[in-house]
């Protein structure tokens, strides 16, 4: 069994299962770093403490959860030369610099000023810490810029040639960081990261308003979370359909097998459920809506959608991955549009915050981000399979002379290490959460004192610099 | 398509860039590796809070010089990252397992209370393991690496010899001078004078490490003793070895007069010397002995795209880098900072 491990398969376990673990960080910083950034300037321009009592809570929050994707997004940069070096080596020209601009302008950006969010409250001034803040945050959806610049570059390839030593060379760089699908895909991606913080937001105000803990930060948890739900889960939707009608364009079979649809027909019919069967070549057991497919991709009832069984056999992905991802995805987004619809019947109400049941629906959303956005990766990347530059090449192709031993090795490291760490962060981040922001001590120690000051003690005690 | 290469030497250009950043990888990460390695064997604990304090701000923008050389490697010679990442696969792999423990250590050990030991030794041995792979890499790759066309036609296991397990222990006391050399800098009292003790223990392990490779690369390769030991090269190049041998001299002797921030400087100077004498040795090779930083550039246009954006970032990098070491200037505070 040993001289049978496939270092194709193998290395594609490893890269997904690295990758899947890292977009869990970036999905929830890129939103918090943003959400943060509203919350400070709130507090300076209100001088509320509320906000700046969750700033605080948060911010530990974010530093955590940045770390784990500082050391998991490190190792992605070396996992692209370790596991796929053929395809760096072909690729580098283009894919190097994108990935190059991404470390250049976001890393540093990022790391930087962290140090200065995190540790400088009480060193540097405050519109110095504000715009730490805002720094971190645009460093953050810049990083997103160039990550899916270059992802995008592989879905829908343009603005290159190939040479005869089949080396990719870049002929417009302009072409080449704007590829069709990249707008799309950027705003799909960032919108998904900002909704996955607001339902981690929501979720862990209902929970203090569950328990009746922290009701004044918790309330503005839950209201600012549920802002997102009810504007932009929306927005989202049409967001997914403009990306999905790109991919109908540039990537047909993704499309194909997102709708798990085997024949190439007018008026096709959308898919509600099924069970797609690679090898039979149809999908079973399918809840089927008429000619609904052709009216989302074309946009008219009639509208030809092609099937499965136009591309031979080795050019189809994966279907029953695809699928089931893409449903997970849409039903999620789904739920986070009624969770949305709800919250502004119950506000309108005036029972928002005291609506129990709708505390505990919230609480079971806190992971539906996650699952969301880990779904639509699986979709895109599984969906573009079997190549890994969209009809350029192939991933079989692009596999590193690296033998199956060392990279099961590799995995099962990565598999108990990630599964260490990850969970250790994710405990530490529970505790953070279960602790609760820290109201009057906080407030009262950034003074260098105990508790309220009196009218006495205030006229002999100099202005701290902060609340 | 827009492209430099007629007015700039682009592959010799990049090759002093990554070199730069490879260096300032190793300096900066290099003494918060160090401190790692030094950890436990600090005298209390509220010795080893001053010693996380005294890294924390900096350890993840250190970090990301790694990053920026990988990158780097990948985005300015593709073909250099496509032979010598296989090439290193384990130890790549067990290096950034070391970084990730260490890394997470930072965040986790001030939020934890009775697994606090835990993620010390999480942050010791992370930092020893990442030290060590570094070190082998760096072994391994001065002995050459084997390639067939466009890639790695090597056995998985080239890299694991008795010479990159001397680099690697090599690496560990070389780190491990920096990082004391930055606790003398960065703390005082108890926490400073044991430092201090350290550097001076670890300084000649250093000499005597630095003295085997010096000597041992020229044996094993007829090229490199050629290039230091014939005439005139050699009148050239035995500064550097004086130069090093000075600087030991000097950190040793500040060390005993209680100078406080000249020897991490120095220890800076003793690291630039010995990079610069493999550079000397190494140099036109991007992969030891296969394949040049020429032959490895990537398209001239790529080379050109890139460095638009580095020109004129790099610069603002090192200015906020500088400015973050400044805001933190002075000794690393008591109480935590989380």
């Amino acid at each position: 069994m040993i001289e049978n491990l496939d270092p194709v398969l193998l290395s594609r376990i490893q890269f997904a299962f690295t990758l899947s673990f890292h977009i869990f960080f970036p999905a929830f910083t890129i939103g918090l770093a943003s959400w943060l950034a509203v919350l400070e300037w709130r507090w300076l321009k209100t001088g509320n403490a509320v906000y700046a009592v969750i700033y605080h809570m948060w911010v530990k929050i974010f530093a955590v959860t940045f770390g784990m994707g500082v050391v998991s997004g490190v190792v992605m940069s070396f996992l692209f030369g370790t596991n796929w070096s053929v395809f760096s080596d072909k690729a580098g020209n283009i894919l190097g610099p994108l990935l190059g601009y991404e470390v250049l302008s976001a890393f540093f950006l990022e790391a930087s000023f962290l140090g200065v969010m995190l540790f400088g409250w009480n060193r540097v001034g405050r519109r110095l810490h504000f715009a730490a803040t805002v720094i971190v945050a645009m460093g953050t959806l810049i990083s997103a810029f160039w990550i899916l610049s270059a992802n995008s570059f592989m879905q829908t390839p343009q603005g290159f040639r190939i040479a005869e030593n089949g080396l990719l060379y870049p002929v417009n760089w302009l072409q080449i960081v704007f590829s069709p699908s990249f707008p799309y895909r950027f705003i799909h991606m960032v919108t998904a990261a900002y909704l996955t913080t607001a339902f981690v937001a929501g979720g862990i105000g209902s929970f203090y308003l569950r328990g009746s803990r922290h009701i004044k930060e918790a309330r503005v948890m839950l209201g600012m979370a549920m802002i997102m739900a009810v504007f932009v889960a929306p927005m989202q939707l049409l967001f997914g359909d403009m990306h999905g009608r790109n991919t109908f364009i540039h990537q047909p079979t993704k499309v194909a097998a997102i709708e798990g649809l085997w024949e190439t027909q007018r008026g096709a019919p959308l898919n509600l459920f099924g069970w797609p069967d690679q090898e039979a070549e149809t999908t079973k057991y399918a809840v089927e809506i008429p000619e609904l497919s052709s009216l989302i991709l074309t946009h008219e009832l009639n509208g030809e959608v092609k099937g499965l069984k136009a591309w031979p056999k080795d050019e189809r992905p994966p279907v029953l991955l695809v699928f089931l991802s893409f449903r997970i995805m849409v039903g999620i987004g789904i739920l986070m549009i009624s969770t949305g619809v709800s919250a502004l019947v119950l506000y309108l109400r005036k029972r928002l915050f005291d609506a129990k049941w709708f505390h505990y629906w919230c609480m079971a959303m806190t992971p539906a981000g996650f699952a969301a956005v880990l779904a639509g990766w699986f979709v895109t990347e599984t969906g573009r399979q079997p190549y890994i530059i969209q009809g350029v090449m192939r991933t079989s192709e692009a596999v590193s002379p690296v033998q199956g031993i060392p990279i099961a090795i590799s995995i099962s490291a990565f598999v108990l290490t990630y599964a260490a760490v990850f969970g250790a962060g994710s405990y530490y981040i529970m505790k953070l959460i279960g602790k609760g922001p820290e109201t009057e001590a906080h407030i009262y120690g950034s003074h260098g004192v105990k508790g309220p000051p009196l009218i006495t003690d205030l006229v002999s005690e100099e202005e701290g610099r902060h609340v | 398509m827009f492209s430099l290469e007629g007015s700039l030497d682009l592959p010799l250009i990049w090759f002093g860039l990554l070199v730069t950043a490879l260096f300032l990888y190793v300096l900066l990460d290099g003494f918060d590796l160090g401190v790692g390695i030094l950890f436990p064997f600090a005298p209390s604990d509220e010795c080893r809070d001053r010693l996380m304090n005294s890294i924390a701000p900096f350890w993840d923008g250190n970090e990301t010089w790694l990053v920026l050389s990988g990158g780097g490697l990948f985005a300015a010679f593709p073909l250099a990252y496509a032979i010598l990442m296989p090439a290193f696969y384990m130890p790549v792999i067990l290096m950034l397992l070391g970084l990730i423990f260490r890394g997470v250590a930072f965040e986790f050990r001030f939020k934890a209370v009775k697994s606090r030991f835990i993620w010390d030794y999480a942050f010791h041995f992370g930092s020893i393991v990442a030290t060590f792979m570094q070190g082998m890499i760096l072994g391994a790759f001065v002995k050459g690496v084997q390639v067939q066309g466009r890639s790695f036609a090597g056995n998985p296991f080239d890299w694991l010899n008795a010479y990159s397990f001397m680099t690697g222990v090599a690496l560990l006391f070389g780190y491990a001078l920096l990082g004391a050399t930055w606790l003398v800098m960065k703390t005082d009292e108890i926490t400073g004078d044991w430092a201090r003790k350290c550097a001076s223990y670890v300084l000649g392990y250093v000499g005597v490490f630095m003295g085997i490779v010096s000597i041992s690369v020229p044996i094993m390769n007829a090229g490199v003793r050629h290039l230091w030991f014939s005439l005139p090269n050699f009148y050239y190049l035995v500064p550097v070895p004086l130069v090093t041998a000075a600087l030991f001299i000097f950190i040793w002797r500040d060390l005993h007069r209680g100078v406080e921030n000249r020897p991490f400087f120095l220890s800076i100077g003793v690291f630039l010397m010995g990079y610069l004498g493999l550079g000397i040795s190494l140099w036109p090779w991007l992969v030891p002995f296969a394949v040049t930083f020429r032959q490895a550039a990537a398209a001239a246009t790529s080379q050109s795209f890139l460095l638009v954006g580095t020109l004129v970032i790099l610069p603002i990098v090192l200015t906020y880098t500088a400015f973050c070491y400044y805001v933190f200037r002075g000794k690393a505070s008591r109480e935590g900072y989380y």
